[in-house]
């Protein structure tokens, strides 16, 4: 199976699973390369959208009861994830907030106050 | 010939993936917001195609309505000139895009190895999905929803209380 028998052959599991596969890195990388807090907090969104993705698609493709009934559980899951997220996008921006009233900046590599 | 799944499937994924690259890429913080708007709606489209049409218009409404606009206000209380430019460091980048790229590439190695034959065959439809998905929030998992009431109200106090205004300490020169 390679990438090119993927794209000729109908929209499946694998299709969504690498579009969550490359939303997961291009997050991590994100987080890794922003200097500006609220841009790491971007990334982490985009991590949790990746999730999120693969989270429907098992719903859709894989996830049945035993007796073969359909169930939403993944969808449910994401949207507690969708949830969660707004609450953790609020902590950190009050984070960044109070953090910016004592730094006047929101540059991560200003938070060393606690450097040994 | 494409059938119009095949083509919606591919223009969202390509929004999404090519607005996370673009987020990545934008030295500008408020470009990399308007740019993962651009990757929320991409989201949203292939929620979609894969019939979570609640979990979409909750993804609209939520993510693009409400958190990003709480990203976008955090931008404009907490920056001096908008726009301000970070530069990694030269160094960080030749570490960073390496790691990116091999995550990037076993995932998708692995996707391909796992998933040999590829299934396209979808379970069978809840019948009115959006009425199991409220049914099963009051029944299998009222207690998950209730505590993220709970979390949610946590949220709220602790928000409120962190970024309370507070006089701006006077011997800072930056």
């Amino acid at each position: 199976m390679n990438l090119l028998a993927l794209s000729a052959s109908a929209i499946g599991l694998s299709h969504y699973l690498i579009v969550g596969a490359m939303l997961l890195a291009c997050g991590l990388l994100c987080i890794l390369l922003k200097r500006n807090a609220i841009g790491i907090l971007l990334g982490v969104e985009l991590v949790l959208n990746a999730a999120n993705i693969n989270l429907v698609a098992f719903n859709r493709y894989v996830a049945m009861r035993p007796d073969g009934k359909p169930v939403l559980d993944g969808q449910i899951f994401a949207l507690f994830v969708i949830v969660i997220a707004a609450a953790e996008a609020a902590v950190a921006l009050a984070i960044f907030l109070n953090f910016y009233n004592s730094m006047s900046s929101v540059n991560v590599e200003d938070a060393s106050k606690l450097k040994g | 010939m494409m059938n119009l799944e095949a083509i919606l499937f591919y223009l969202f994924a390509l929004l999404t993936v090519a607005s996370a690259i673009g987020v990545v890429m934008s030295r500008n913080i408020v470009r990399a917001c308007m740019l993962f708007l651009g990757s929320l709606v991409g989201v949203a489209g292939l929620y979609f195609l894969v019939h979570a049409e609640f979990l979409a218009a909750a993804q609209l409404v939520i993510y693009a309505g409400g958190t990003l606009i709480l990203i976008i206000f955090g931008v404009m209380l907490t920056s001096r000139s908008l726009a301000t430019h970070d530069e990694p460091r030269r160094r960080e980048v030749w570490v960073a895009v390496p790691i990116g790229l091999v995550l990037a590439g076993a995932l998708i190695v692995a996707i391909l190895r796992r998933f040999d034959s590829v299934q396209t065959k979808a379970v069978a439809e809840v019948p009115y999905p959006t009425l199991a998905l409220g049914q099963s929030l009051v029944g299998d998992y009222l207690l998950a929803f209730e505590l993220s009431s709970v979390v949610l109200l946590i949220v709220m106090i602790g928000a409120a209380y962190l970024s309370k205004a507070r006089p701006r300490e006077p011997k800072d020169e930056r």
